[in-house]
C-alpha cells in the first residue's frame, strides 16, 4: 500500500486514510459576482490535468482530518513532497535539487 | 423515543491457552470532541485539569480524565460518565475568553479493549500502518478494516478502540473472527 506523509501528523500513513481533493493553488475570485461566465467556469471547472508532476490537495480524512498540498507524479503515482495548506507553491527546481 | 443503546457493554471474549487475548466491551463513559485554537489551549488545559498534548497522537491523563490530540486543533476527551457535567460547566466558564467547541459525543461511540500478547497481531490484520512502530501512550484516528476508529495504545499489549455504534458490531465480529486465527495457528 502507498504511504503518504501527512505534514500535520508528521508521519507516513497508509493511503486508505486519505482522500484526493483536486488541483491545489486554485485561487477563488475575491468577488465572484464581478467575474463573467467564462472566468467563473474556468475557476470552477478548468484544470491542468497534468501528465507528470501535479500540485494537488489531499485530505487526511481518517487521521488528523486536515487538508494539505502534495506534489505527485500522475504517471508513476510517486509523491515527491507534501506540505501544509496555505504555504506557497514550492518551485519544482528547488525540490529536485534537494532530492 | 430515542433510547441509549450500548451494544457491546459487558460483552467479553476470552481466549486462554498459549496466546491469551481478551476483548472487552467497555461500560459507557463521557466523551467529548474539543476544538480550540492551539494558542488558546492553555485555557482549555486549565478547565480540564491536565496539560493538553500539543503533538498529534499525544495523550495526557489526570484524575480519571484523558485527552488525545487528534489534529492541530482537535482533541478527544474521555472521562467517567458522572464527570461529564463537570467538564461541560468548566468549559462554559472559559467560553468568553477562549472560544471553542466542546461537543458531547458520549452516545456516539463505544469502547473496546483488546489485551494480551497477540493483541497487536490481531489488530494488524485490519490496520494498514505498522503497529509495531506505534509508541505506548499514543493514539490516532485510523481505519480498522473499513470502519473509522480511534486507537490508543495503553501498554505494549493493551489497546483501546473507540468506534461509532453503527460500526461497533462489525468491529466486534471482525476482532472475534481474527482472534481465532492464532488459536488455529493460521
Ligand atoms: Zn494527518
Amino acid at each position: 500500500m502507498l504511504l503518504i506523509r501527512c505534514p500535520y501528523c508528521n508521519a507516513e500513513r497508509p493511503e486508505v486514510e486519505f482522500v484526493y481533493a483536486g488541483e491545489a493553488h486554485i485561487v477563488r475570485p475575491v468577488d465572484p459576482s464581478q467575474t463573467d461566465d467564462d472566468q467563473w467556469r474556468d475557476h470552477l471547472y478548468v484544470r491542468n490535468n497534468a501528465r507528470g508532476l501535479h500540485f494537488e490537495r489531499w485530505r487526511h480524512i481518517h487521521g488528523c482530518a486536515r487538508f494539505f498540498n502534495a506534489l505527485r507524479d500522475t504517471v508513476s503515482d510517486k509523491f515527491v513532497t507534501t506540505y501544509k495548506a496555505g504555504l506557497p507553491r514550492p518551485r519544482i527546481e528547488d525540490i529536485k535539487e534537494s532530492m | 423515543m430515542t433510547q441509549a443503546r450500548y451494544p457491546l457493554s459487558g460483552d467479553k471474549i476470552i481466549l486462554t491457552g498459549e496466546h491469551p487475548v481478551t476483548i472487552d466491551g467497555l461500560d459507557d463513559c463521557a466523551r467529548f470532541s474539543l476544538r480550540i485554537a492551539p494558542s488558546q489551549s492553555a485555557a482549555a488545559s486549565a478547565a480540564l485539569g491536565l496539560d493538553l498534548p500539543v503533538e498529534i497522537g499525544g495523550i495526557a491523563s489526570s484524575t480519571g480524565r484523558l485527552a488525545l490530540c487528534l489534529g492541530p486543533d482537535e482533541w478527544f476527551v474521555l472521562a467517567a460518565k458522572a464527570d461529564g457535567a463537570a467538564i461541560v460547566s468548566a468549559f462554559a466558564e472559559i467560553y468568553g475568553q477562549a472560544p471553542h467547541s466542546l461537543v458531547d459525543v458520549s452516545h456516539r461511540e463505544t469502547g473496546i479493549v483488546i489485551d494480551g500478547p497477540l493483541s497487536a497481531l490481531v489488530l494488524q490484520s485490519g490496520i494498514a500502518f505498522d503497529l509495531a512502530a506505534m509508541p505506548v501512550g499514543t493514539g490516532c484516528r485510523t481505519l480498522l478494516d473499513k470502519a473509522q476508529i480511534i486507537l490508543m495504545r495503553e501498554t505494549a499489549n493493551r489497546f483501546r478502540i473507540e468506534v461509532w455504534h453503527s460500526f461497533s458490531e462489525h468491529i466486534w465480529n471482525f476482532l472475534a473472527a481474527v482472534r481465532r486465527e492464532p488459536e488455529f495457528n493460521i
